[in-house]
Order: C-alpha cells, then structure tokens, then sequence
C-alpha cells in the first residue's frame, strides 16, 4: 500500500507542473508514470487460416466478425420493414401479405433491429475492435471466451433465422412477446416459431455475458500505463457502463424467456392466469402477465441505454475530434453516462403506464424518468458548447454526428412526453410511440454507426472511404429517415394505434392515408440508400486511396499502433505509456492542434495544457 | 456553407409543419382536456429547446467551420456554465412533470358517482355490462361463462342478478356523467380505447382494471383495441353512443338483466327437452 501512495503523490506533483505552464520549472519527474504492475499477457497467435478468420481470437477479427453478422441481421430487418411499409402504405400491392406474415414482420424487424443488431454491433463491433486499442492492451483478456461469445452469438442468429422456415413460422407476438397471447394459438407462430425466438434469446444473453465480463474487464485491468480512469476515451466510458448494464439487465430476460418457455412447453403458470379460449378453459391458472412485463422492461430499459451509452461515447470522441476542439465538461460526460446508467434501473415501468400495473407507480416512475431528462440534457449541451468555437471539418463524419444531434434531440423531447405519465395515456400504443422510438434508438444511434463507420474504416481497412459517395449517403438517410419519422408524430396524435394490419375507414384515419403513402416511399429511398454504403466499402478496398496513420489527426492510442491496420497484439514490441486525457486538442503554445495521448509534458513543455 | 443551410431549412420546416399540419389531434369528447393542455405545454417547452439547440447547432457549423490558419479554443470546462445549464433543465423538467402529475392524480382517482361500467374482452371483440338497480355489479369468474351466462357472474352472488347485460360490441353512454370503466379479459391483453376519450387502460386477463372518464359531446364513437391481441388486434372494434339522459334511459330500458336471460335459457332448455321427448 505504501507504494501506491508514493505514486500517486508524485503523480500529483506532475500535474501541479503541467498547470503551472511556466518552462524552466520543470520537475525532472514530469515524465514519471506508474510502473506496469502485472507482466505482459502472452497472445495466442494463430497458426492456419482457420485460426486466424474464423475460430479467431484477436478481438480485432471478432469485432469485425460482429459487425458483419450484425449487418446482416440489420439488412434482414430493413427488408421486414420495406413490407412492413409496402402493406401500410400501398395494401393494393401487397396482396400475397396476410394479416400473420405482417405480424411476423413488425415481430421479427423489432426484435432483430434492437437486440441482433444494434446491441451486437456497439458492444460486439465496436466493443471488440475499439476497446483493447483504446485502452492500449494487446487483446482482451479472455481472448477464447472472446471467441466463444462471437461464436454463440452466431448460433443465435442462425437459430432466430431458421424460425422463418419452421411451419407456422417465426413468432408474430410482437417484439414485447406479452403474454398470454404470444404462446396461445391465435398469434402467428405461437408452436415452434415462439420456442426458437426464446432458445435463441437465451444463447444471445450467454454469448453476450461471455463478452460483456471480458469488455469490463480489460477496460478495468488491462488499460496501459498513465491510462487512469479519466484519461479514458468517451467511448470507452459508453460501451464500459452500457456492458455494466447489460450484465445486470440480461439475466432478466433470460429468466422471463426460461420462464415462458416453461409455460409454453410444460404448462407451467408464470405468466398465464386462467383462459377461457375457444370455449374452452384451458390448464393454466394463477400466473400473472404483469410480471412479464416487468421482467421484460426491467431488461428492456437499460437495453435502451445499453444501444444509446456506447453511442454516446462514440459520438462524443468524433465531435471533438472533427471539430479540433476538446470535448466540453470532459468530467460531466463521464458523470452523465454513469448517472444514466444507474437511473436506467428505475425507469421501466414507463412502459407500463396504461398496463393495468397499480396505477400508483405511475407518480414514482414518471419522476424517474424526467429526472434522467437532466443528464441527457446535459450531454446535449456539451456535443454543441464541443462544436462551440471549434474549427470544424465539415466532412462526412461530422455530417452524420450533426445528424445524430437533431434527430436525438427532436426523439429526446417526444420522450418527455411519454415519459410524463398522463401525456402518455392519449399516446402511449399509437403513432406517436413509434416515431419515438424510432428517433431515438433507432436512427440517432444509426447516425453514430455511420458516423463512425467513415471515421474508423481507415484503421479497420488502411484505406479512406469516398467522401463523396458518403455525403450522398449522409444525405438521403437523414433527410429521408427525418421525413418518415417527424410526421409520424402527427398519426400518433390522430390517435392512430400502432400495430394494426389494416386501418379500414375510420374517418379520422382516413386523412392519413397520404401520409403513409409518402413514408412508405421515403422508407424505400432510405432503405435503398444505405446500399451505397456497402456499395463504398466493396469499391474503396478494391481501389480506395491508401490511408496515412491517424488521418483525421486524432490523439487516441487506436491511431497510434505499429501498423495500419493493427496486426495482433497491436502495439509491436512495447505497448504505449499515456500521459494525458484524448482531447488535447488546439492547446494553445502547441505546434499542432493535436497532442497524442503518448505524448510525455516535456515534449510539449511550452503548452499551456489546463487537464491532463 | 451550405450543410449549415440545409439544417436551417430543416428546422424551419418541422416548425412550418407543426402550424400548418392537416394533422393534429381528433376533437376530444371527454373531460381530459387536461391531458391535451400538458400536451401543448410540453410542445412549446420541448419544442423550443429542439428549435434553439438545433439553431445554436446550425449557428456553430457556419461561424467555425474549418480553416487551416485558425486555431479552436481550448477551454476544457466551465463550471459556472454548467451548473447555470443543469438547474435551468432541472427546473423546466419540473415545470413540465407538475401538471402531469396533477392530471394523474385526477386520472387515478375516480370520482364517486361515477357509473361502473364491466368491459369484457375477448379475441376478438367486446361486450358489456352494466349495474341493475341496486347499482353494484356482481362478481364473476371465468369458469363460470357460458351459453347461459356470458360474463361469468356467480350465480349465488345477489348483486348479479339484475345486472344488464349487453352482448354486442356497442355500448351507450350518458352525456355527462361519469364513467368507470372495469376492464377485464378472458384470454390476453387487449385495451379499449376511443381516441376522442383520450383515455385507455389495458385489459388483464386474470384480474380487473379500471379507469373513468366523462363523456361532454354527443356522438357516436369507434372503440380500437390498442394493445396488441394476435391476428385479429386491428379487426377488434366496437362502438360507443353517447345519448342524452331522456335517449339513454329509453336505451337502458330495453335492455335485458341476467335474471331474464337465465330466464329465457331456462325456458329455451325446457321447450328444448320438451322437443326432444316428443
């Protein structure tokens, strides 16, 4: 113990130097960081292609892996969601739709989108490519379970597919999978289509745990010498407490599907109180619906936050960096990701305002909700006091950071008003829940994705991706995904209810037929569009132009490996030493407007850095 | 220069589209207008914070975009600002939660005179019921419902058995008095809903659950299922009739009691059998 305190002294020492800014003073300890206190991992290098690609353990290849797994999903769900649009929009062209193919599709593209592919991608993706690089480690630390978690995530999504080929189908209860009807005949897909959505479930979370203990972990044991805590990149902080809250949120969904499947498969009760179906009582009785929905929410708000955290991270880091200028309340953004985090646990029934749940909770968890308002808010603030007097690249990453401000800011205040119990009571299953929803973790965390697709491509590829090609995708995506999801608002507040297969001719939801006309054809564009981006990566490998190391002139360690892209192990022979915070950007005295985090404050001892 | 423009333009276009949309709420009939007032405060707050951070965006991307001779501030925190940020937030989202709070607490208390109506829910369709003369419903259970008995009341149960009974997905109402509505389902979730009410309630099969309005507009009105009840959720409608006192009473009147239904299966069994001896 006594050694740590020597160290930490010294180490304050440093800093005191660093604010002086005054040359001439400088402590010969200005240099000093704390010595490794564990020796070096020992890598498994692969020895056959086999190793190497498929059953690969640098967390580099599982990350990319994910990513392409999840894409995949992620283009099985935009097709779900074209019918899903072709059917409301035009029904005289969908007539080969019936009513149980449309419920399998709003089913099967909610929860693909959510869980498969948007989780997937932030903490399977971008966790495993970013994490080790940016905290400076050679891998994770359990590079095979690493493995494994990918692997288990594969079977998942195999299993999630093979449900559209059982007979019946896959399920069509809705991505909420309430109970009684998702198991009782009635729902489409209610045999075997409902059983390989739970299985699948099940082997997500497994795989998902395997994963999320080896991210926390190597962000809190592996990070390299000088790394403190509060020199961690932003998006280290979002996808370290997003993993914290999916390690406390999954399990509940794993209970609720075991659960469930037990009722389903056994004739248990948990969920099922006596039914009367057919004419028929059927063998349940006693069980309660309402806990599902609690289980199912109690996982299914952090799960929110657990796509919209690592988001916030990332876009944080790219804000600053595209605008050359340090992120604004460094310490504030680590507080509001944690806060959000934390608060996250005690918001979920505002789900459930109208779900029969003694009503008294309402006053409880409309509080908690709006007080989450605060620190997101906060975060808002921040990304444009960042862009505040900053010099700011307008290319294409930072289009879509701009992107992701004005749809999360518009999606964050319709969520004030769901979140505010009785405001919910008119809207809540309309509409207006959808375009929410959609705003805010589907598009905003999509702008994120993009964003820092062109951001990281030139490290994951070596190679820079066609600005041009990007704006036009920038373009037509946001515009696009802002004229379907902006009037949608308006259907809510006609008060027509979300998943309905037909309308029929109730007078006040014949004025929306325009409008679902035109949002069923800006979704085909959108759609459409994102096939520029893969249309961009396929063209940019064959005949991209080279990337130089750390072309947008970034501070963080990813840009500072020995080769580009990173080979295994990442940082040659001797792993970087980190002497401040990510975002030294434009200090003033500086030659550059960047100083790398490897940067030691007698190299730059002439600058008047505030924060180290 | 332009990618500033185009935001602009999209600001200025959502806030033309919200005063000149074609679509906006469908005229309430109910006393929850409380719910459309919290509605409109939350736009003008929400709204304006959406307008001035996006302006405030805008204003940035064309003041400081990027020039290779100048440099950007470095300025890592601002606490005075900050703290300035955090409580003018914390104070609007108080001052948006209050009234929210206030109409719930309105909405979860029900006003004692308020007439019980029994929903009954099914997939897929509605029934209803109302309290006879002695104003109290009777009790059910799920078991019990049957040809004879279509909404399960217990037979021995005496507040039962003048209960009306309205087998038919349309119910009347009476203008302008209040309405507690008893939700209750025999197989899954399901929600009656009537978006000039503005107000809904899931239905829970296993347990009963309630909220109340009161009526002000003459009219008839579409009943939707608002929560998601398997194939047949968008086909699963209904009606409500809201009558004045003299029209609702003449309505109420020609309706049967459970006694008389009993009665009448009772003498349907008895012709029945008679039949079947000869």
């Amino acid at each position: 113990m006594s050694d740590e305190y020597d160290n930490n002294k010294s180490y304050q020492a440093q800093s005191s130097e660093v604010l002086d800014g005054s040359a001439g003073s400088i402590n010969p300890d200005i240099d000093y960081v704390r010595p490794a206190e564990i020796p070096e991992q020992d890598l498994y290098h692969a020895h056959s292609f086999i190793e190497k690609w498929v059953f690969c353990q640098d967390a580099k290849v599982i990350g990319v892996q994910y990513f392409l797994t999840a894409a995949f999903t992620g283009i099985i769900g935009l097709i779900l969601s074209w019918l899903m649009r072709l059917q409301l929009g035009f029904p005289e062209l969908a007539g080969f739709m019936t009513a149980e193919h449309y419920y399998q599709f709003v089913t099967m593209h909610g929860m693909i989108m959510v869980v498969y592919f948007l989780t997937a991608l932030f903490l399977g993706g971008f966790g495993n490519y970013l994490i080790p690089l940016m905290v400076g480690a050679r891998d994770m630390v359990f590079p095979y379970v690493n493995m494994l978690s990918f692997w288990m995530f594969f079977v998942a999504v195999m299993v999630l597919m093979a449900s559209f080929f059982v007979p019946g189908g896959p399920t069509g209860a809705g991505w909420t999978l309430y109970p009684p009807q998702t198991i009782l005949e009635g729902t489409p897909g209610s045999g075997t289509g409902i059983l390989l959505m739970l299985i699948s479930l099940s082997l997500f979370v497994i795989g998902f745990t395997m994963g999320g203990l080896n991210y926390m972990i190597t962000i809190l044991q592996a990070r390299t010498r000088g790394m403190t805590l509060m020199r961690m990149p932003l998006t280290v902080w979002g996808i370290f407490t997003a993993t914290v809250l999916a390690m406390l949120a999954f399990p509940a969904l794993l209970v609720s599907a075991i659960m469930m499947t037990l009722d389903k498969v056994l004739q248990t009760s948990f969920f099922m109180p006596t039914i009367l179906k057919a004419g028929e009582v059927l063998e349940y009785g006693g069980g309660s619906p309402i806990l599902f929905q609690h289980l199912f929410w109690f996982f299914g708000h952090p799960e929110v936050y657990i796509v919209a955290l690592p988001a916030f991270g990332i876009v944080s880091d790219l804000i600053s960096v595209h605008a050359r200028k340090n992120i604004f309340g460094y310490r504030m953004m680590v507080w509001a990701i944690v806060g959000i985090g934390g608060l996250s646990f005690f918001v979920w029934a505002h789900h459930m305002y109208v779900s029969g749940m003694n009503p008294w909770f309402g006053f409880f968890f409309a509080t908690t909700t709006l007080i989450i308002a605060v620190p997101t808010a906060m975060k808002v603030y921040n990304w444009i006091l960042t862009l505040w007097r900053g010099n700011i690249r307008i290319n294409t990453v930072m289009l879509w950071c701009l992107g992701f401000i004005v749809t999360f800011v518009n999606g964050g205040i319709t969520g004030i008003f769901l979140g505010n119990v009785s405001v919910d009571v008119p809207l809540s299953d309309t509409y207006f829940v959808i375009a929410h929803f959609h705003m805010v973790m589907g598009i905003a965390p999509l702008m994120v994705i993009m964003g820092a697709v062109y951001h990281w491509f030139p490290l994951v590829a070596g190679k820079m991706l066609n600005e041009t090609l990007g704006k036009w995708h920038f373009w037509i995506t946001f515009l696009g995904a802002y004229s379907i999801y902006f009037p949608m608002h308006y259907l809510g507040f006609i008060g027509v209810p979300r998943r309905y297969f037909e309308m029929y001719d109730s007078p006040y939801m014949t004025s929306a037929v325009g409008m679902n006309e035109f949002i069923s054809i800006a979704a085909f564009i959108v759609g459409a569009a994102q096939f520029i981006l893969v249309f961009n990566i396929i063209k940019t490998l064959k005949t991209g132009k080279k990337a130089e190391q750390n072309p947008w002139k970034a501070n963080s360690l990813e840009w500072y490996t020995s080769t580009v892209p990173p080979e295994h192990g990442n940082f040659g022979d001797r792993l970087p030493v980190v002497h401040r915070w990510p975002y030294d950007f434009s200090v003033p005295g500086a030659k550059e407007d960047f100083i790398p985090q490897t940067t030691a404050p007698s190299e730059v001892a002439h600058t008047e850095v505030e924060k180290t | 220069m332009h990618v500033g423009i185009i935001f602009l333009l999209v600001i200025i276009g959502s806030v033309l589209f919200h005063i000149f949309t074609p679509w906006y709420w469908t005229d309430i009939a109910s006393n929850w207008g409380g719910m459309d007032s919290t509605i409109t405060l939350t736009f003008w707050v929400g709204g304006g914070v959406f307008v001035a951070v996006c302006l405030f965006m805008v204003y940035c991307v064309l003041r400081y975009e990027h020039k290779e001779d100048r440099r950007a501030e470095y300025k890592p925190e601002d606490k005075k600002l900050e703290k300035i940020l955090t409580w003018a937030t914390t104070f609007g989202v108080c001052a948006l939660l209050a009234p929210g709070l206030i109409i719930w607490n309105q909405y979860v208390n029900v006003p004692k005179n308020a007439l019980e109506v029994d929903v009954m829910a099914w997939q897929w369709g509605w029934q209803y019921r109302l309290p006879g003369a002695d104003g109290k419903l009777g009790t059910t259970q799920v078991r019990n419902i049957a040809d004879n008995n279509p909404f399960g009341i217990n037979p021995d149960d005496p507040f039962g058995k003048d209960d009306v009974m309205i087998e038919s997905d349309v119910i009347n109402l009476e203008n302008n008095r209040p309405v507690k509505i008893l939700l209750r389902s025999v197989d899954v979730l399901h929600n009656w809903y009537v978006p000039q009410f503005r107000s809904k309630m899931d239905a829970v099969p296993g347990t009963v659950t309630f909220y109340w309005f009161e009526p002000n507009k003459v009219g008839e009105y579409e009943v939707l299922c608002a929560e998601y009840c398997g194939v047949g959720h968008y086909a699963m409608r209904g009606g409500v009739e809201v009558q004045d006192k003299a029209d609702y009473e003449v309505w109420l009147g020609e309706q049967e009691t459970f006694e008389q239904l009993s009665a009448r299966y009772e003498k349907l069994n008895v012709d029945g059998n008679k039949l079947a001896k000869k």
